[in-house]
């Protein structure tokens, strides 16, 4: 039965155990398992001999996972996690954000034609992009938390292609009914019944991976207007190539591809593993209570030689990455904890005390192992290393508000022109250009003093603002929410040397913003006649 | 399991995979196949490839390449890309070549983009003389159009009229044509040192005699007048202020007295089209030394003249 070569062996005893016994395992074939925790248990053969775990052929075939329905408290979060992240995701770009007239009203929204980030009352310009960087990086140091805290459990309730994966089990679940009759429908021959089937399923899969790809795009223009413009068939080529490419990528990693994402493609499991220790939380299957397995009747029939764990595989069942967390902590597991409620089901019913398989740290394990009363699971959440990672996420986040708080929303650039770097008149006074850019960050159009420091004698006049009324200072117009370019003369009377000056710009408003940058003043070197250039 | 094959290959008994049948330092290689998809790839990138040698130009020939059956070339995909951004920009070249050059500055937008193409006709046709910063070249004699000297004008209308005319330019009637005499042989040595003397002293660089004076009015002040102003209707730069076309020192300055040297500029008229010249003036004059266009004697006719 259990031969080395030849897929056809394997792929019988697969389909045995599928129909017979109503449990496949993902990663390695089980002989023997019922769902059923009622229902009488019996294995094929004790223990297969050590060869039998290497793989039999190079490259796996996936199978599919069929996770079985289970109710319970994690259940329940994580259905209302589901909700929540759902939730915010399709009505963020919904929320309307009142910043006055030259600014779009959409309280999140990344503008990338103007270059803007509007967060509620935030928003961000390219050269504050730290901004940005900052979030990302507080985004990564809080699951580094809530990684040494309680393991896994981003992934478990929280990361979107968990919570995806999720949605497209439920769409299984609803068309095809629970984990039996999905497998019988996927080991039956194709019908058209099967046909129709799968059509309405995968039907149901492109209306959500196009309400995904579709919510997606709102966050990059007015919801509103594009998504009528969408649906009319004007909105602009790559808005109808995101969408195309976010539902397939949708349908692809979260209808089909699910575990394997997780186990395969993400790099997070891999850097959990450096980031959990014996402190974190993680879902824990308690050995030492549960072994050796055997079912009820067998534990009935010899007492005391058996332990808790009665076989029934329904935590197997029931895990999204099916995997059997029973062999341990492992990279496929993401913490969702469904198994705590399938096997707490199981201890209920056959009268054993809950929490065969828990969320437990492996030093409480060993404690409880030993005997001792296991400490507080709360108690994981504060030592050190969580109040060394909460305090380093808070203070970049205080760290942000700050910068926040006294950003100025003014802001001036200077680049002299250095072709011709001085220029002399016909009087003998001396000309620099410089190339000026006048932000204004409010969505007001604001008027902005330009002012020469340090050059005696100095006046300046711009491409707009003529020579006639050349003068130490000049009032430009910024319109609102832009950065304005000008080219800006500034001109010395003769004999004036190189020197050091400054351009300081004052916003001319109440609040009286200031930014002055300093820049240099070409000329003619001293001994050299005037007029060579 | 047998360990060899009649090929004496040997099978690898953890994979069931047959080996390559060498074997190095006692590792062996096994002939695990390609995965299937790398071999599609593989496939698809030749059918991909023989297609592309009958779609598209590529196989060398003696003299030039095969034409490909989609008649598609790089040259031509060049041309295309050309001929569509003359068509974006047609709109501007067009409302550009209504509007009278005076006009411009009125319409900023309009100018901004005349300034932004000049920009580019500049680059490509007159930096070769006056400098990609426009800064010319004293010894060359190539004028500085950064500056606020200007020998014909620096009003939009005559800097057209001298991009559109030239300087100079033999056999051709409206070009812009300023002649200094040779004064060697003309006049005494003590003369000309007299009238160097003179002319350095109109921007107080040296002291002057009545000998230079009278010199200077004699044969010089008809050109650049009295003072050393400089006539913009013959060309003549004006010598009373601190820019020098040719250089400032005696030296330079007696040399261009006794065998001056003429500067020349081609005309461009027939050779770029007077909207790209209109562009390259407002270019020009956009450069800091530009001037107010001041209408000297509104004469009626001239004005109905330019109406579009
Ligand atoms: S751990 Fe619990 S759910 Fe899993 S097989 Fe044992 S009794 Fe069943
Ligand atoms: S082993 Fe349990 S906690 Fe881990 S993924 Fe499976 S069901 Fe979730």
């Amino acid at each position: 039965m259990n031969s080395p070569d030849g897929p056809a062996g394997k792929n019988d005893r697969d389909t045995d155990v599928a129909v017979e016994d109503g449990v496949a395992r993902t990663n390695r074939p089980v002989s023997s398992a019922v769902a059923d925790p009622g229902a009488a248990t019996h294995r094929h053969e004790p223990h297969e001999p050590e060869r039998a775990h290497l793989p039999e052929k190079l490259y796996e075939k996936r199978q599919a996972v069929h996770n079985k329905r289970i109710d319970g408290p994690f259940r329940r979060f994580k259905w209302a996690m589901m909700i929540v992240t759902l939730a915010i995701y399709y009505v963020t770009p919904w929320i309307r954000w009142d910043r006055g007239p030259y600014a779009p009203d959409q309280a999140v929204l990344v503008d990338l034609a103007n270059r803007r980030f509007y967060m509620f009352g935030i928003e961000i310009w390219p050269h504050e992009f730290y901004f940005v960087a900052g979030l990302l990086i507080m985004a990564g140091i809080g699951l580094f938390l809530v990684t040494s805290a309680v393991g896994r459990a981003w992934c478990g309730y929280a990361c979107p292609q968990t919570v995806w994966t999720d949605l497209f089990q439920h769409v299984d679940r609803f068309v095809d009914g629970d984990r039996n009759a999905r497998m019988r429908l996927d080991a039956a021959p194709w019908t058209w019944g099967k046909v129709l089937r799968r059509a309405f399923k995968w039907t149901i899969y492109a209306v959500i991976g196009f309400a995904t790809g579709g919510a997606w795009i709102l966050y990059f223009a007015d919801a509103p207007t594009l998504f009528r413009d969408f649906f009319a068939g004007d909105a602009a080529p790559v808005a109808y190539i995101t969408v195309a490419v976010l539902t397939l990528t949708t349908v692809v990693l979260g209808g089909f591809m699910r575990e394997q994402v997780c186990i395969y493609m993400c790099p997070w499991p891999r850097i959990q593993s450096a980031m959990l220790d014996e402190k974190s939380l993680i879902v824990t299957y308690k050995d030492w209570r549960g072994e050796p397995r055997g079912s009820v009747k067998k534990a009935r029939k010899h007492p005391g030689e058996f332990g808790d764990c009665i076989d029934c595989n329904l935590c197997v069942a029931v895990c999204p990455t099916g995997i059997d967390i029973r062999e341990g902590p492992q990279i496929g597991c993401i913490t969702c904890a469904l198994c705590i409620d399938a096997c707490d089901r199981v201890m209920a019913e056959v009268g054993r005390p809950r929490g065969l398989i828990d969320y437990a740290t492996l030093e409480d394990c060993e404690r409880e192992a030993r005997g001792e009363t296991p400490r507080s699971p709360w108690r994981t959440l504060l030592r050190p290393r969580t109040i060394a990672y909460s305090l380093i996420w808070g203070s970049i986040g205080l760290a942000l508000l700050f910068a926040l708080g006294v950003r100025s929303h003014t802001g001036l650039t200077v680049s002299p022109d250095r072709n011709p770097p001085f220029m002399l008149m016909s009087d003998g006074s001396i000309r620099n250009s410089f190339t000026l850019k006048l932000r204004n960050m409010e969505s007001r159009p604001r008027d902005m003093a330009i002012a020469l420091e340090g050059l005696p004698g100095g006046v300046m006049w711009s491409d707009t603002i003529g020579r006639d009324d050349a003068a130490p200072a000049q009032v430009m117009t910024v319109p609102a929410d832009q950065t304005r370019t000008m080219r800006a003369y500034v001109m010395a009377p003769a004999g004036t040397g190189e020197r050091d000056f400054a351009f300081r710009i004052t916003s001319q408003d109440e609040q009286r913003e200031t930014d002055s940058v300093e820049t240099r003043f070409s000329a003619p070197e001293a001994g050299q006649p005037r007029d060579s250039q | 399991m047998a360990n060899k094959r009649p090929t004496g290959k040997r099978i690898d008994e953890p994979t069931g995979t047959e080996t390559v049948g060498h074997e190095w330092d006692g590792i062996e290689e096994l002939d695990t196949p390609m995965p299937r998809w790398w071999l599609w790839t593989f496939y698809l990138t030749i059918v991909f490839a023989i297609f592309y040698v009958i779609a598209f130009p590529a196989w060398p020939m003696v003299d030039k390449a095969t034409e490909g059956v989609l008649g598609w070339s790089s040259r031509g995909q060049l041309a295309k890309e050309i001929s569509a951004a003359d068509l974006a920009r047609q709109g501007v070249r067009d409302r550009l070549a209504r509007i009278p050059i005076e006009r411009l500055p009125e319409d900023s937008a309009l100018m901004a983009q005349a300034v932004a193409g000049g920009n580019a006709a500049f680059k490509v046709n007159c930096v070769q003389c006056h400098g990609s910063g426009a800064a010319g070249s004293q010894n060359l004699g190539y004028p500085n159009l950064n500056d606020d000297d200007w020998l014909w004008g620096g009003d939009l209308r005559a800097i057209e009229y001298t991009l559109t005319h030239g300087i100079r330019q033999a056999g051709h009637d409206e070009t812009r044509m300023s002649i200094m005499p040779a004064f060697e042989g003309m006049l005494e040595p003590a003369q000309v040192e007299a009238v160097v003397s003179h002319v350095l002293s109109l921007s107080g660089k040296a002291e002057g005699s009545a000998l230079g004076a009278q010199t200077f009015a004699d044969n010089c002040a008809v050109c650049h007048g009295a003072r050393g102003e400089g006539s913009r209707e013959f060309g003549a730069p004006s010598l009373n202020d601190a820019i020098w076309l040719r250089g400032s020192t005696r030296e330079d300055i007696r040399r261009q007295v006794l065998n001056p040297r003429l500067g020349m500029m081609p005309k461009w008229e027939g050779r770029l089209d007077p909207v790209t010249i209109k562009m390259l003036a407002a270019y020009v004059h956009s450069l800091g030394g530009g001037e107010d266009f001041v209408e000297v004697a509104a004469d009626p006719a001239v004005e109905v003249d330019e109406q579009p």
